[in-house]
């Protein structure tokens, strides 16, 4: 199995927040933090376009990089996940994260910064699968439950694709070649240049191909 | 006297005291996914131990969102 990953396809991205509000209510999520958001460029210009963030689950995080107290690991599927009981709560993470991932709830007393809380692809954490423990500090643990992440599931568009790599790509090629836009873009060849895992979806149309 | 109940009200008040013990330093050691026992939430038809299942499971349910597997060909 290659790694866990979310792709976000900007041109079906409807900005519904439903994969936030799905994030939200999957794992009681407290006010103040926000695993997943949806950003918006040029919004209200013709032409804008949203595409939903969250963790990204990085090959080489700079949030374990930093992280001074090591409460970082990533499982053999490439799901970077945190111990809370280890994390501090300092904030490196926030600040090295290009996604903002990090996230800190602030509601606790005179405001205080609590432990930090990010994305965990719906995998929980280092607690017993699917225990009460588990579920109270990270949410619920969907792929041992043989379920994708809730956020992708929900996506009522399709925009966002969460799981395994290969299988994500392989969707996404035959959708963008199908459409016959986007695989003009820099670095398309590199990250999407042929299929991997012989995608069961039907071929493109020959005419549509580009790069 | 009241020593001793000076000591009785101080044993009565730290039971009070419910905070979780925080003594836990180093990170600990996660379960494998597949790693579970079989649990209502599970997907329908899945199964937890063994990870080929897991994996053949996840495949599977990741083309739910690929629309072209699921409608007729362009």
């Amino acid at each position: 199995m290659a790694r866990m990953k979310f792709i976000c396809d900007a041109e079906r991205c409807i900005e519904c927040n439903g994969c936030v509000t799905a994030c939200k209510a999957e794992h009681d999520v407290p006010w103040g933090v926000n695993r997943r958001r949806v950003v918006t460029l040029n919004d209200g210009v013709p032409g804008e376009r949203s595409i939903s963030v969250a963790c990204m689950h990085c090959s080489d995080a700079p949030c374990m990089a930093v992280c001074p107290v090591d409460c970082f690991y990533r499982t053999d599927e490439g799901v970077v996940l945190h111990d809370k009981d280890t994390c501090i709560g300092c904030g490196y993470c926030s600040y090295a994260c290009p996604f903002g991932a990090p996230q800190f709830p602030s509601n606790g007393t005179f405001g205080l910064r609590g432990k930090m809380d990010k994305c965990t692809f719906c995998a929980g954490g280092p607690e017993a699968n699917g225990s009460q423990a588990e579920n109270e500090k990270y949410g619920r643990n969907r792929l041992a439950e043989g379920k994708l992440p809730a956020c992708a599931e929900m996506c009522s568009t399709k925009a966002l694709l969460g799981g395994d790599g290969d299988v994500v790509a392989d969707i996404f090629r035959t959708r963008v070649l199908t459409r016959g836009k986007g695989s003009e873009v820099w670095g398309w060849g590199t990250a999407y240049g042929k299929p991997t895992q012989g995608s069961s979806a039907p071929q493109a149309k020959p005419e549509a191909r580009k790069s | 006297m009241t020593r001793l109940s000076i000591v009785l009200v101080a044993a009565v008040m730290l039971v009070a005291c419910t905070e979780k013990p925080q003594t836990t330093t180093a990170r600990k050691a996660d379960d494998k996914p597949w790693a579970t026992a079989a649990s209502a939430y599970a997907a329908a038809g899945y199964k937890g131990g063994d990870q080929a299942a897991w994996e053949q499971q996840l495949k599977s349910r990741a083309q739910g969102q690929n629309e072209y597997s699921r409608t007729a060909a362009p």
